[in-house]
Formats: structure tokens, sequence, C-alpha cells
């Protein structure tokens, strides 16, 4: 569908890739709402995908109590929903991800504060 | 001297027509088509305006007359708030919050409500609605101006109400109440009216205006309260255009019908999303409780509403398509919000604050289901934090749905533990939304809302900094530069109640003894 408009209607979309210093990356952890909503942060796309969890995530969500108990390597990534598997050698752009994607990581058996999904 | 010649007087019913239908003519220098270019474009067909029904039969003249009266009533009892430094005799500071909250996000969409409608009152070819739709427009600003004024009374001594209008086109949710109004004042007549005076006015108002205005009463907030019950009979006046627009609609041809589901379907979400803001405040931000979001959603959504769509039914209109997932969140989101300004709290000019035991007893109360299970263990958490001197405050930028432009902190219909996340591709970009709805009404019109400013990718894109700003010097804190950009004071706009400047004063003022620290005293046999 499209817009019902008097005359021609086409406008810049103003969150294309180009318009921002780096790729926006979205990144949520599954089962921890204490912090209220996913992060959106700019990432370099050379980045390493490995350098996430120790170089970007410890500085967003290191204050939850069960953050220091992830076993990284059971940690189990999604993609737009998707179970996924990235390479923590390769770059965020070598593992495909692209502008304005939405990563999320599940840790199992951590289920927030006091079992409450906070 | 010429004999002055006496007229009768006309009734009522021939004073409104000549005083309304009367006012208009058929156009013959120019065509109507291009005097009145917006009345056909939506695909909206009237076959004939003289069937639009006014109930009021107000006139301009009649009108002028009763306003005046209005406000040199309300006016009255604003001076006499003031001189009687009303501001005292309110509840608890904390209530103070749930103000600045009503002059930075709602007072504002009554002046586009204001622009709107003078708008809508220009394109239509229909005097009566023409009429109806200018008195709106006039009453709108009045309330614009009333509330500023009631509420100027309490910026002399209360921070965060300094720059609302400031803040309304920068502050992070204030992109909520502004994009909604906005989208609404940029689409047709018909589609202003359908989304502002029926599905806002008429479905969800009683919303939006009975808990502010009895939770004003309740926490002896006089002044609020007068400019309520001046407000009170133009909402029953706009309530009345909204019900009666929807009816004439519909009558007039059967293939306005689905165009009219459409949009009560996309503005029935839309207003549900923005009245977050409000279930938080009812149920967090007022010391003395009214009552519950769930419940009042329960008595004016779900009662009045559900019969609403049972009579609109003969004309083929159903309930809004997001009806039942707006039913299902009256258990969370009050909670969901409310820990979303507790995170932020640094970048919003109001205080937050973890309820009282006390408080937390009432929550549970009033939501057996989920608020022990769900929430209550994430606000004992934070109290523990505080009184260890480690008030959290999430600082890092949120990802917001691209069509309410709230943080996506809503969950999944039926799983309050997990996030919603919804997703559409257009031209090869991505874009995110807080459930099937939002991404129902990009998915319709994503040439529109491409356009969304949003307010975190704004500030990545590095428009919310001042003039001058140096992003790349040494130390640059983005932070304090969007602050600085939002005009607020830092560490008297925002922060935790506690400790807070407002805090202090009003128990200064009341000659209470010093802070015994409301939010985080814990009362004996409470949890730890």
């Amino acid at each position: 569908m499209s817009v019902v408009a008097i005359s021609d209607y086409n406008f810049p979309a103003k969150d294309v890739r180009e318009n921002f210093p780096a790729p926006l990356l979205y990144i949520g952890w599954e089962d921890h709402l204490m912090f209220c909503a996913p992060f959106c942060l700019p990432l370099p796309p050379d980045m390493p995908f490995g350098a996430l969890p120790t170089a970007v995530l410890p500085g967003i969500y290191g204050e939850h109590p069960d953050f220091a108990s992830i076993d990284w390597s059971s940690v189990e990534w999604l993609k737009s929903g998707q179970p996924w598997q990235p390479d923590p050698a390769k770059s965020l752009a070598d593992n495909g991800l692209q502008h304005k994607d939405a990563i999320r990581f599940r840790t199992p058996g951590l289920t927030g504060i006091k079992g409450s999904f906070s | 001297m010429d004999t002055r010649v006496t007229r009768k007087k006309l009734g009522l019913k021939d004073r409104y027509a000549a005083m309304t239908r009367g006012l208009g003519w058929e156009t013959s220098y120019q065509p109507m088509d291009k005097v009145f270019p917006y009345d056909k474009y939506e695909g909206i067909k009237i076959h004939d305006w003289n069937k639009w029904e006014d109930p009021f039969r107000l006139t301009m003249d009649a009108y002028w007359k009763y306003q005046g009266e209005k406000e040199k009533k309300l006016y009255a009892v604003i001076e006499a708030f003031a001189q009687n430094n009303g501001q005292l005799g309110v509840s608890d500071a904390r209530y103070i919050n749930a103000l600045k909250l009503f002059i930075q996000g709602v007072t504002p969409l009554e002046y586009y409500a204001h622009r709107g409608f003078a708008h809508v009152g220009r394109q239509f070819t229909g005097e009566g609605a023409r009429v109806a739709a200018q008195m709106q427009s006039v009453d709108e600003l009045r309330h614009y101006q009333t509330e500023t004024h009631a509420i100027s009374h309490y910026n002399k001594y209360f921070n965060g109400m300094h720059h609302s209008n400031h803040w309304f086109d920068r502050v992070w949710y204030l992109s909520v109440p502004k994009s909604f109004f906005e989208d609404a004042i940029t689409g047709g007549p018909f589609e202003f009216l359908v989304a502002v005076s029926f599905s806002f006015e008429y479905v969800l108002t009683n919303l939006l205006f009975v808990p502010f205005m009895s939770g004003a009463a309740h926490n002896g907030d006089m002044s609020t309260v007068t400019f309520g019950f001046s407000a009170q009979s133009d909402e029953s006046r706009h309530m009345t255009l909204g019900i009666e627009c929807i009816k004439f609609l519909l009558e007039q041809d059967p293939a306005n019908v689905p165009i009219v589901q459409g949009w009560i379907d996309k503005w029935f979400w839309r207003g549900y999303r923005l009245l977050t803001l409000v279930a938080m405040m009812q149920d967090y931000m007022l010391p003395k409780r009214v009552m519950s979001w769930k419940e009042a959603w329960e008595m004016y959504a779900e009662e009045n509403g559900g019969a609403l769509f049972k009579d609109l039914a003969r004309y083929g209109i159903r309930e809004p398509k997001g009806w039942k997932d707006a039913c299902e969140g009256k258990d969370h989101i009050s909670h969901q919000a409310w820990n979303t300004f507790y995170n932020y709290n640094a970048a919003a000019p109001f205080h937050t604050w973890v309820p009282t035991e006390e408080e937390m007893s009432w929550l549970s109360e009033k939501y057996p289901d989920t608020f022990d299970k769900y929430y209550r263990p994430r606000l004992e958490h934070y109290r523990e934090q505080q009184q260890a001197g480690k008030r959290f405050y999430n600082k890092t930028l949120p990802m917001l749905c691209t069509t309410c432009q709230i943080p996506m902190l809503f969950t999944e219909p039926g799983d309050a533990s997990k996030i919603c996340y919804r997703e559409s591709d257009y031209f090869g970009n991505k874009y995110h939304f807080c459930s099937d709805h939002c991404k129902g009404i990009f998915d319709h019109e994503p040439e529109k809302y491409v356009q969304s400013w949003l307010p975190v990718h704004q500030i990545y894109q590095g428009h919310c900094f001042k003039p001058g700003t140096d992003p790349t010097v040494e130390g640059f804190d983005p932070l304090m530069a969007v602050l600085d950009y939002y005009e607020l004071n830092v560490g008297r706009d925002n922060f935790d109640f506690e400790g807070s400047e407002d805090q202090k004063n009003f128990a200064a003022w009341r000659g209470d003894p010093p802070a015994t620290a409301t939010a985080a005293t814990t009362e004996p046999g409470a949890a730890k």
C-alpha cells in the first residue's frame, strides 16, 4: 500500500546508512528486561564479532547481577528472530550484519533477577 | 432622523441555520474544487453535507459568551490558588511530576489540535462541520493557554517545567506525542477527524482526562481540577463531534466504510500507544491513587468501547484490529513504561523513584497476576542498589519503534518475558516495530514513516548537539552534550526524586522533618 496524497509524495528516508558515521546495530538480551528495551549502537563494520562480549556488552549490560555468570560458549544468538551462529573471529560485516540489523542473545539458565525476567 | 426598524429576533433553530448553514456559498470566480482542494482526495464520498447534524446547535456569538464566562471563573480560581500558596497543599512533591508530564506532553498537543481543527474548519465544504471544527479549534487554543497559565504557578516553585515547548520538539520521549499529532495533521481532513475527534476524543479521551483530573483532585491540586471542569463542557462537545462525524461518514456512502475502518484501526492503536504515558502516571506518579490503569481501561475502554463498537456494527464497522492486544496490555504497560523512565531518568526532565512498600502492595493487589511475578523484583533490586549508593541509570540509547517512537519496551502478547520485535524491509532498509499493529501502520504507508524523526537516530546522526559542539574533542560526553541541547538543568530537572531539589524545597516550605527518604524507606517486615 502507499500514501494517498494530493500530489507526488516522495521524501528521503531519514535513517539510511549514509546518514550515520557507522552502521547501527540493535542488541537485546533475552529474559533480562531490567534493561527496558534493546540497545541501539553505531558499531564499526570491521570490528570482530568476538569483541561484542568482551568490549561492548560489559559496558552496557555489566550492571546486571546475571552478567558476570554468562557462559559465552553456551550463548544462543538470534538475528531478526531466527537462530543464528555468528563467527566470533569474523567482522560484523563478514557475519552478514548490515545497517539496522537486530540481534539478540539468550543466556540459558539465566532468567533475570529472582527469575522474574528482569 | 430615520425611524429605527425593529426586527423580530430569530428563534434558536433559525438563528443556528442563519449563522452556520447560511454562511456558505458556491464559489463562482473559481471552481469549488480549487477553493477546497482537500475534501475529495482521500476517497471519502459526501453526497449531502446538509445531513451533518450538530446536536449542540451552538452559534459563534453564544460560543463567545459561554467561553468568556468560564474563563472568568477559571482565572478567579487560579488567582486564589496562587494567593493562598496552593502548591503547598498537594499530597506530596512527587505528585508535581504528573503535572510536568502533562505540561510537557499533553499541553503542546492542545496547540496541535488547535492547528489541526483550524485547517479542517477551512477545508470542508459543509458549513455545519466547518463551524463545529472552528469552534473546537478555538477551544483547543483556550485549553493550551489555560493549562499553561494553571501550571505556570507551579513552575515558580518546581523544576522540570521551565522549557516545555523547547523540550517538546527535542526530548526523546516527547517525540511520542509529537509524532502522533504530526501524523494526524499531515493526513487529510477526514482522516484527521477520524483520528482526533473519533478515535482519540470519543474512544480514548476519558482515559486521558479522568486520570489526570481525578488524580489532581485526590492529590489536592485544585487549580488543575478547575481547569478540568472548565474544559469538560468543551470535551463533551468534542466527543459529540467525534461520534457524529463517524456516523455521518458511514451513512453518506458504503465506499467510505473500509476507508474509515482502516483509519480506526490505525488511530486506535496510535492513541493506545500514546496512553502508555498516562498508564504509568496513574499507577506510579500519584501519591494518592485514584484507580489503577487496568481498572480505568476496563471501565472506559472495555465496557464503553465494547458497547460503542457493537453499536457501530450496523454500519459494517468492527472493533479496531489492535483491540485484543490492547486489552492484554492492561496488566503490563504501566510497569514497563515506569521502568523505562527509571532507566533513562538522567535524560528526562522529571523525577522517578522506587514506589514505597505500601505502594508496591497496592500494585500487587491491583495486578495480582503480573506485578509480583515480573515487576516487583526489579523494583526491589533498584531499591537495594539505591540504598547501597548505586542508583541504576541506563546510559546506552535504546532501540525505538519506527511508528510510535516508543523504546522497544513492550512484550509479546501473552508472554511478558520476551520483548516483542517486528520488522519490515523497505527499499533495502530495515525498519523495526514494537507490535504487529505499529508494523501494520508502517506497511500501509511506508513513504510516510521512513521520515520518522527518531530521537535516538538523530542523536547518532549528530543533530542533537548545540551548534559549535565538537564531538571529536578529548573526553567528549555525548549524553551531556545532548542534555545541553535539550537545555535541561542537569541535577535539578532530572535524576531520582530522592535527594532532588523539589523534595528538599517542598519539605522545607511545609516545615516537614528533614527528608526521610520516602522512596527508599524499607518498612519493618518488608521483603528484602
